[in-house]
């Protein structure tokens, strides 16, 4: 006991010597002598760039599995709108499979595929792709085909056409990407896959025809690539 | 007394006398590039408030550590890993408004007006009136943003805080006004351009 006490009085002892040496140490008038040295100046760099680093290092990886998480949820919010609740029972984000998409000219020469199964039947697919030739840029998007090639829906996911104009493919902006619904190859012929421009069946934007153009030819172009492996695709 | 007049100087110097885009022109790059609507000006004005009062307070507490010779690497250092920190933050707990906001934290980092705080103000002073200081030139900067947003806004589209309920959640949503019905749109406005030749109008004014 008395034994304890003794040494816990040499910590404490110990801790308020330490306190008063620091104090001292950061005190404007001996930090200002010691500024203008050589030795300070690179440790005090040397001593920020190790907090910084360390501080980082430590949030990183303590939120990285919360960020995972949130990207998560985003992704199946941008699932359930191209693919309808009522098609799946499944957890689209685990069932999912690749497929070789580098022929397709879709920006990706393999392509993650989400499989929406009800009862262990697949019902439907969803996967990103790119329209890699848009107006200013690549246009990022996802979609959504029922087993029969059906598209089920089509959203844009991220894009750098011009504001007011080419940006309309969004939903937020107007309802055009919406005229994709319920269209397939088997409905249209290849010439009706365009704008009305090119004597297509979809409607260009009045100051922005590559947009859409090119949004079309490559929900074409994704269409085809689920053709392909429609029968493996939807055999799983 | 003394005092108060002191934080009064720093208030108004920030909101208008020493304005970091009108008298100070700095911060240009950020205020062309998200000033295409009044939403995104205040998105963007309230992060970098945020992160100035972070960095003014953070600098000032450390500012008899900082050598002269070496004080821009090491604020340049402290500011980029406070906005880092801030994204990753954002990110992961606030992910609905980071997925809004996200594209001008990481602009932040770029933002001369913050080095320019840190060198001309709070590494020469106290933390209390560091922070005010953050504060009010944040605030300044927000007035600005809002106003050619909104400037813009309204000759490009014809509209004033559209999709400001995303930003600000639902209950903002009285704030989305078409101010000009069946406007036409003038899309020069809504590009860098139309920014420049705002801003120009602004500053003449």
């Amino acid at each position: 006991m008395t034994q304890d006490t003794e040494w816990l009085k040499q910590v404490k002892t110990l801790s308020d010597k330490t306190l008063v040496w620091l104090k001292a140490w950061l005190a404007p008038e001996h930090l200002a002598g010691l500024r203008p040295t050589l030795k300070f100046q690179t440790g005090v760099l040397a001593g920020f760039a190790l907090m910084a680093s360390v501080l980082l290092g430590v949030t990183n990886c303590s939120t990285e599995s919360t960020i995972q998480q949130r990207l998560n949820e985003d992704l199946k919010h941008t699932l359930a709108e191209v693919i309808p609740a009522e098609l799946y029972d499944n957890d689209l984000l685990s069932d999912t499979t690749t497929i070789a998409s580098a022929e397709y000219n879709i920006a990706a020469d393999e392509t993650l595929v989400y499989l929406a199964k009800k009862s262990g039947q697949v019902t439907a697919v969803a996967f990103k792709f790119t329209a890699p030739d848009g107006y200013s840029g690549a246009i990022n998007m996802i979609i959504g085909i029922d087993k029969d090639g059906n598209v089920l829906g089509v959203r844009v996911l991220s894009h750098k056409e011009t504001p007011g104009l080419g940006d309309k493919i969004e939903t937020s902006k107007s309802n055009w990407i919406l005229a994709f619904v319920g269209k397939s190859l088997a409905k249209l012929t290849p010439s009706q896959w365009a704008v009305k421009k090119d004597g297509g069946e979809f409607d260009q934007f009045a100051g922005a025809t590559i947009t859409p153009r090119k949004t079309v030819q490559a929900i074409y172009r994704s269409l085809q690539l689920f053709k392909a492996h429609q029968a493996q695709l939807t055999l799983q | 007394m003394a005092l108060s007049e002191t934080y009064k100087k720093i208030a108004a110097d920030g909101i208008w006398h020493n304005n970091i885009v009108f008298s100070q022109n700095l911060a240009l790059c950020p205020l062309l590039a998200v000033t295409g609507t009044a939403t995104n000006g205040l998105g963007m004005g309230l992060a970098t408030l945020v992160v100035m009062i972070a960095s003014n307070g953070l600098i000032s507490v450390a500012r008899h550590l900082i050598p002269n010779e070496i004080r821009i690497p090491i604020f340049v250092l402290l500011i980029a890993a406070l906005v880092t920190l801030v994204d990753i933050l954002m990110n992961a707990w606030a992910h609905e408004l980071y997925k809004v906001l996200g594209l001008f934290i990481a602009l932040i980092v770029t933002n001369c007006a913050l080095l320019g705080r840190a060198e001309a103000f709070a590494s020469k002073q106290a933390v209390k009136p560091a922070l005010w200081d953050g504060l009010m030139m944040g605030l300044g900067f927000t007035l600005v943003l809002v106003a050619l947003g909104a400037t813009r806004e309204i000759l490009a589209s014809g509209t004033l805080f559209a999709n400001a309920s995303v930003l600000l959640g639902s209950s903002f949503k009285f704030l989305e006004i078409t101010v000009i019905p069946n406007y036409q749109g003038f899309l020069l406005m809504a590009l860098p351009p139309g920014g420049f030749i705002m801003l120009a109008f602004f500053n003449r004014w």
